[in-house]
């Protein structure tokens, strides 16, 4: 569904990604990992079009979208879940849901997706006519990720959707995703810091270090990579 | 009757005015060049009507055209910076604009442009421009456009992610507040009589601003009435005679502490709305 060939990216003259290629197929979650300053939000970033490759190609339900315009990707299905949320703070939480849906025009498909969003946080129902800039960060979190479910996403980029969130709330937001993968059938490329628990709910993960690709495989394959585990994750194979 | 009619004129352009500086800020562009794209409609329309004798109405939409198509094309630099840079910009090409006028003898230079047919019928043409801005406004903040307007004004990375085309908005917004503000000298000209590049001043600018913010800049009633208030505060003070401009500044000063979101906010307008649906 989505694939980026050798993919090189930075800002100005000093790349921060170097000859990424990667892949998600319909249906997966894939997670990439690495740690800060690893690159992990510039290749996001390449792929939502904020910033231009310097090399190589991204592809996504077969056509080339390098180089295009944000909206334009919006457009084909592409929805970015922000890291720091990226909510219009000054709007109420029901507006910030119905922009999500800015690019439909199936009254009844948003109705059902709208439903759907409560039922996942009904939090958000309850808060529905208060300015987004008032939540708190975790409420923001879940509006966020509504937002792109308001979308109608065919590929949901979740940008560190834990940071900054309790343990319990972090907990929250990965049973979720556990839940976008098992009833919705969401196809996800996540990223995350907390290494552990993303890697148990994706089916494939890529690991970055200083802008390269160093290593890739299934979800289990990496929790148990003793390498990794060293010079990374700091935890243990659950199996 | 007349003086205040003449009043209730001026505070119908002035509204227009206003309305015309929060078009472009609904997107989170702050403008200082509006006196300018107001100074290009009002030549422009008394070209129309002294030069080639074309009629009142398409005279003003003419100047309006004009001034929208340079607000277009000023608006495609402009995209690039914000806040106090965009700032500058504006205020850089509302001078530009003036020292241009002088410069036209074509249209009588820094001595002015004289004999412009007077519209006497200004107040209605004036009010009746407002009326159909309001209905425009009214009709904008619930439709798409208006959303991703004030969706690109709140946060222009969070209404990118939404698939908004920020750079359309943001240029058919500033455009459009260009396109008023020419209607706006337009009717000005042929309700002086005369127009000369002084008339078109910065202060100007700044003056529409102020009437925004004193109003409110939450809904596009805000700028309506401040611009209304403002207009007749002067000359309600009349008795005060020299100290009728401190007055005016010390308003402002007291309604910046006391009420920062200006007068009319979204809650007002609501509480408003409630009052008429009850009764």
């Amino acid at each position: 569904m989505l694939s980026i060939k050798d993919v090189s990216a930075g800002y100005g003259k000093s790349l921060a990604v170097h000859d990424v290629s990667l892949e998600v197929k319909k249906g997966e979650v894939v997670v990439l990992l690495g740690a800060n300053g690893a690159g992990k939000s510039t290749i996001l970033r390449t792929i939502s079009g904020a910033i231009k490759p310097a090399k190589g190609q991204i592809f996504f339900d077969g056509q080339q979208i390098t180089g295009k315009k944000p909206h334009e990707i919006v457009q084909r299905g592409v929805i970015h879940v922000q890291e720091g949320r990226g909510i219009l703070s000054r709007m109420t939480v029901r507006e910030n849901l119905e922009m999500g849906a800015f690019l439909r025009s199936d009254s009844e498909g948003i109705n059902c997706d709208l439903e759907r969003v409560f039922k996942k946080f009904p939090r958000l129902q309850e808060r529905l006519g208060q300015s987004a800039g008032t939540l708190s960060g975790g409420e923001q979190q879940m509006l966020a990720i509504g937002r792109g479910i308001m979308a109608n996403p065919k590929l949901l980029i979740l940008d560190e959707p834990s940071l900054g969130l309790s343990p319990a709330f972090v907990e929250f937001i990965f049973e979720s995703i556990r839940e976008f993968r098992e009833k919705d059938h969401y196809t996800i490329l996540l990223v995350e810091q907390n290494a552990n628990q993303a890697l148990e709910v994706a089916d494939r993960g890529y690991v970055l270090q200083t802008g390269r690709l160093v290593m890739e495989g299934t979800g289990q394959d990496l929790l148990c990579n003793v390498d990794l585990q060293q010079a990374y994750l700091g935890g243990g194979c659950t199996t | 009757m007349e003086y205040i009619l003449s009043v209730a004129t001026v505070a119908g352009i002035n509204i227009i005015m206003a309305l015309s500086f929060y078009a472009p800020f609904m997107t989170g562009q702050v403008s200082l060049a509006q006196a300018g794209f107001a100074a290009i409609g009002a030549y422009s329309a008394a070209v129309c009507t002294v030069k080639f004798g074309i009629p009142y109405i398409p005279a003003v939409i003419i100047g309006g055209v004009v001034a929208g198509v340079v607000g277009f094309i000023l608006g495609i630099p402009a995209l690039r910076i914000k806040g106090i840079y965009l700032l500058l910009l504006t205020l850089g090409f509302g001078e530009i604009v003036r020292v241009i006028f002088i410069n036209i003898e074509y249209v009588g230079g820094a001595a002015g442009f004289p004999g412009i047919p007077y519209q006497e019928n200004t107040f209605f043409y004036a009010y009746g421009l407002v009326l159909i801005l309001i209905v425009c406004f009214e009709r904008l903040r619930n439709s798409r456009m208006g959303r991703a307007m004030r969706a690109v004004g709140d946060d222009e990375t969070a209404a990118e992610i939404n698939g908004i085309n920020i750079t359309a908005v943001k240029l058919k917004a500033f455009a459009a507040g260009a396109f008023i503000a020419g209607m706006g000298g337009g009717i000005l000209a042929h309700f002086q009589e005369f127009i000369e590049p002084l008339m078109f001043g910065v202060m100007h600018s700044v003056e529409y601003i102020v009437f925004a913010i004193f109003g409110g800049v939450q809904v596009f009633w805000g700028p309506i009435f401040g611009a209304i208030v403002l207009s007749f505060v002067p000359e309600f003070f009349r008795f005060v005679q020299a100290w009728r401009h401190e007055i005016y500044g010390a308003l402002l000063i007291v309604m910046m502490i006391i009420k920062p979101e200006g007068v009319i906010t979204n809650d007002s307008v609501r509480f408003i709305k409630k009052i008429f649906r009850g009764s």
